[in-house]
């Protein structure tokens, strides 16, 4: 397992005497709520990817914002590492714990601030889940656009450091493009406004490269989002194909047509197998793929895009074209991609869920590698792929009370982001580098580029102090662990000594 | 084509050299912009022999050029594949760049309603204050791998490295645009736009000149004509935008000195001396003003913006907040540690 934080590679923390840092945090901070005991700390050792765990140090849970600033400006002082976590629902470990650092829960900064629907934001604090943004605009016909599969439960401020996505991201965009401005504090507690309340501020654009950062270079507090109206209607139509070429060749023509439909799916023959035993969604079981097209906006547009895009199908080699009839069949349609991954977890005692992204064109060539790896690994893998923007959620199924398979699996879902990578992709659309992905990052970036990312990073955070080991992999574990395929006769990074 | 050519290479050498001679480097295109921000003592680089369009397939949503590539022949080659640079850049000038496009990070009318240059920045090759040639993003729409280089380079005018490509999303052009002029006063455009913006309404561009509000509709058929019967007014030749875009309106050619002022988008009316223009349906606003800058700088906070001035030689970018403008200094520090790109141009001190 070299997923865990190892200080041989990845750098030496500092050694915190626990029963110290607690009495100084509680002499300076008497009504923060922490927890030290095991069975308290238990629940917290990992995220959303369960498969790695680490109890921390400490569990923090503060409830206003001047706790936040005096316990960072304390740990800064004492040089302790603090890993943030909003609502614990990140699928690549960004908020994975470490056994030497504090784990900061931004969870109870769950309240609403301001709703402004005639200026189209909210003002909300970090801990607010993603979906209640949209329940709390609704009245005024509004919503917030981007929704990770895990809307129900994701906080804004998680959003805001994975730079999240969602099943509608091709027309209206990533967590980055739906922000006006985050506050922050830095890890010596300073507070900074990045952005503003109008739409661009003077100066470098921080808040475009602190989106996505992993708490890497700060903690969020408040996130100030856009909200849109929302659209008047959406329809959805399920096309059937008997190859993923032709499949991926429809979705090319729907955009060569001049339409960007508000979610484009595709699923291949597994998953829809998985999908229809679970949901019944009426999905046909011998497709080799299917594609859902949602076209959504004003009424008399989606009718006429509705055609354009059922014509454009048939034209691609459809062999069936079905128009959802009422919202309940549109629910339907949509439940069983929405259900894909717990379905696949119905077949599977268990699955692994990659990120990456391609350019589309290399749809077949990428489907046809993933399935060689497959039968080369003796794992199946089922295909869900986000087909309008290029991120494929390919899930790997495997049994990990057999010895071996998680392993296997971890090394064929390596084998498939590096395969994204060679074909111009990357290995994260949105669920985020975190620890997951740490190998695979020496994959995509070169160890010049590895190093301005950390410079980056010690421009906010010259200690490491915040969330050390994601996201960004050091030299020493690229020359480790990193790809070690010969590219082009080179080995990567041959100026650093292998150990 | 002819004139395509990656001259990549001898950029990096200009910059290695610079680097050894510790000598400050002027970038620029072809000048178009260079009224904005204070002027640079440096040695001229010039981006405009590193040129062409690398790739582009329109059903990939993605076009990769050269720094240096003029920004008509992006944009004529997305115009023959019907697609568009949806934050329609301002040129302010026949040459404008690629580069320059993103180095200012100008966006034009569309902006409130299809997002600014830096969001349709996919990935960047950019030469570093270290003297490498680095590649960040690339030509996917998602993502999330590392920090997002490229997004901080729209808009850093040059002085945190140098930018050599650029890959964009890019869009379909809407099937319908037509454009409206409906005659009021400022307040009730105002409050009109705020109303408007709160329904799916197909408006992808308003401004508002003291008497006339000016709209555009872009959409299907249906959207656009159902929404041009509510709405009334009368049609507009719809090359007012690009005239408001590359300031060829007559309000532009007033004597005073051109500010733009970035406002929340419910700002009411500003009072303040000299001419108006509301443009991005409130959120940006154009004045013409003799007024000391200190004056427009206040005022203009109070609403929560900023205010920059477009004459050539005129006080530089909006000032930062102290603890903001530390932070400044130190990403220079760390990208340009010797400080080559582009000295002062942004603030003195960067």
């Amino acid at each position: 397992m070299n997923i865990l934080y190892d200080e041989r590679v990845d750098g030496a923390l500092p050694n915190v005497d626990r029963a110290a840092l607690l009495q100084a945090l509680r002499d300076a901070l008497p009504d923060l709520e922490i927890l030290h005991r095991d069975e308290d700390l238990k629940p917290y050792e990992c995220d959303g990817l369960s498969a790695y765990r680490t109890v921390p140090l400490l569990v923090v849970l503060p409830e206003r914002l001047e706790q936040v600033q005096t316990l960072l400006k304390l740990c800064h002082q004492r040089g302790v590492p603090v890993v943030a976590r909003g609502a614990g629902t990140g699928l690549s470990g960004g908020a994975l714990p470490l056994a030497k650092g504090i784990l900061l829960v931004m969870a109870r900064f769950n309240r609403i601030l301001e709703v402004n629907p005639q200026g189209r934001y909210a003002r909300v604090q970090p801990g607010v889940r993603n979906l209640a943004i949209s329940q709390a605009v609704a009245p005024h016909g509004m919503y917030y656009a981007p929704d990770p599969s895990s809307q129900i439960a994701c906080s804004i401020g998680g959003n805001v450091a994975e730079n999240a996505g969602g099943v509608h991201c091709l027309k209206y965009g990533l967590t980055v493009h739906n922000v006006l401005k985050v506050d922050i504090l830095t890890v010596e507690g300073e507070r900074l406004s990045l952005g503003s309340d109008a739409l661009d501020s003077p100066g470098f654009d921080l808040l475009a490269l602190f989106t996505g950062s992993e708490g890497m270079l700060g903690i969020v507090t408040e996130v100030t989002v856009k909200l849109l109206p929302k659209p008047q209607v959406a329809r959805v139509i399920l096309a059937s194909f008997d190859s993923v070429e032709d499949a991926g060749r429809a979705v090319a023509d729907i955009i060569a047509a001049g339409i960007i439909p508000g979610g484009l799916e595709m699923m291949d023959n597994l998953a829809i197998r998985a999908a229809e035993d679970f949901i019944h969604a009426g999905y046909p079981v011998d497709a080799a793929a299917i594609l859902l097209c949602e076209l959504d906006g004003v009424e008399a547009d989606v009718h006429d895009d509705c055609e354009r895009v059922a014509a454009v199908l048939t034209q691609a080699g459809a062999r069936e074209v079905r128009l959802a009839c009422d919202e309940a069949e549109r629910v339907r349609f949509w439940a069983g991609r929405k259900n894909a991954f717990p379905a696949v977890g119905r077949i599977s005692p268990d699955y692994y869920c990659m990120d990456g992204t391609i350019p589309r064109r290399e749809l077949p060539r990428v489907l046809k590698g993933i399935s060689d790896l497959s039968a080369e690994y003796g794992l199946r893998v089922a295909n869900v792929f986000h087909a309008g923007d290029g991120n494929m959620h390919p899930l790997i199924l495997f049994d990990a009370n057999l010895p071996g398979e998680l392993e296997r699996a971890e090394a064929i879902g390596g084998k498939i982001l590096e395969l994204c990578v060679k074909v111009g992709g990357s290995i994260t659309g949105e669920h985020g580098v975190g620890r997951e992905k740490i190998n695979q990052m020496c994959a995509q970036f070169n160890s010049d580029e590895i190093t301005l990312f950390h410079a980056v990073k010690a421009t906010f955070d010259p200690q490491g102090l915040l969330n050390p080991g994601k996201n960004i992999p050091t030299l020493h574990r690229c020359a480790e662990f990193g790809a070690l395929h010969v590219h082009q006769g080179q080995l990567p990074f041959p100026e650093l000594e292998r150990f | 084509m002819s004139m395509d050519r990656d001259m990549s290479q001898t950029l990096l050498e200009q910059v290695n050299q610079a680097l050894n001679e510790g000598t400050p480097l002027r970038i620029q295109g072809s000048n178009s912009k260079a009224m904005l921000g204070n002027p640079v003592a440096g040695e001229v680089l010039d981006t405009r022999n590193h040129r062409g369009i690398v790739s582009y397939d329109p059903t990939e949503l993605v076009l990769t050029a050269r720094a240096g590539t003029p920004l008509r022949e992006i944009e004529a080659a997305l115009h023959e594949a019907g697609q568009m640079l949806p934050c329609e850049p301002p040129h302010l000038g026949p040459e404008a760049t690629l580069g320059g496009m993103v180095a200012t990070g100008l966006s034009g009318p569309r902006r409130p309603w299809a997002g600014s240059v830096r969001d349709f920045v996919l990935g960047t090759r950019v030469i570093t204050g270290h003297g490498k040639l680095l590649r960040f993003g690339g030509e996917v729409m998602k993502n999330v791998a590392g920090y997002d280089v490229s997004r901080l380079m729209a808009g850093s005018f040059g002085c945190l490295g140098l930018l050599t490509e650029v890959s964009l999303k890019v869009l379909p052009r809407p099937r319908l645009c037509l454009s409206l002029r409906l005659p009021m006063g400022r307040n009730e455009a105002l409050a009109e736009l705020a109303e408007w913006g709160q329904q799916p309404l197909p408006i992808s561009a308003a401004c508002h000149d003291g008497e006339t509000l000016y709209l555009r509709l872009e959409g299907g058929e249906g959207s656009v004509q159902s929404a041009r019967q509510r709405l009334g007014g009368e049609t507009l030749d719809n090359r007012f935008w690009s005239d408001l875009r590359e300031q060829r309106l007559a309000f532009f050619t007033d004597a005073a000195p051109l500010w733009r002022l970035s406002v929340p988008t419910i700002t009411g009316e500003l009072e303040m001396p000299g001419q108006q223009l509301i443009d991005w349906g409130g959120a940006q606003r154009w004045l013409k003003t003799c007024a000391p800058a200190q004056a427009i700088r206040d005022q203009v906070a109070k609403v929560g913006g900023h205010a920059t001035c477009y004459a050539p030689g005129a006080t530089s970018s909006p000032p930062l907040p102290v603890a903001l403008m530390r932070y400044h200094r130190a990403l220079k520090q760390q990208l340009d540690p010797q400080g080559v790109f582009n000295p002062g141009r942004l603030y003195p001190d960067l």
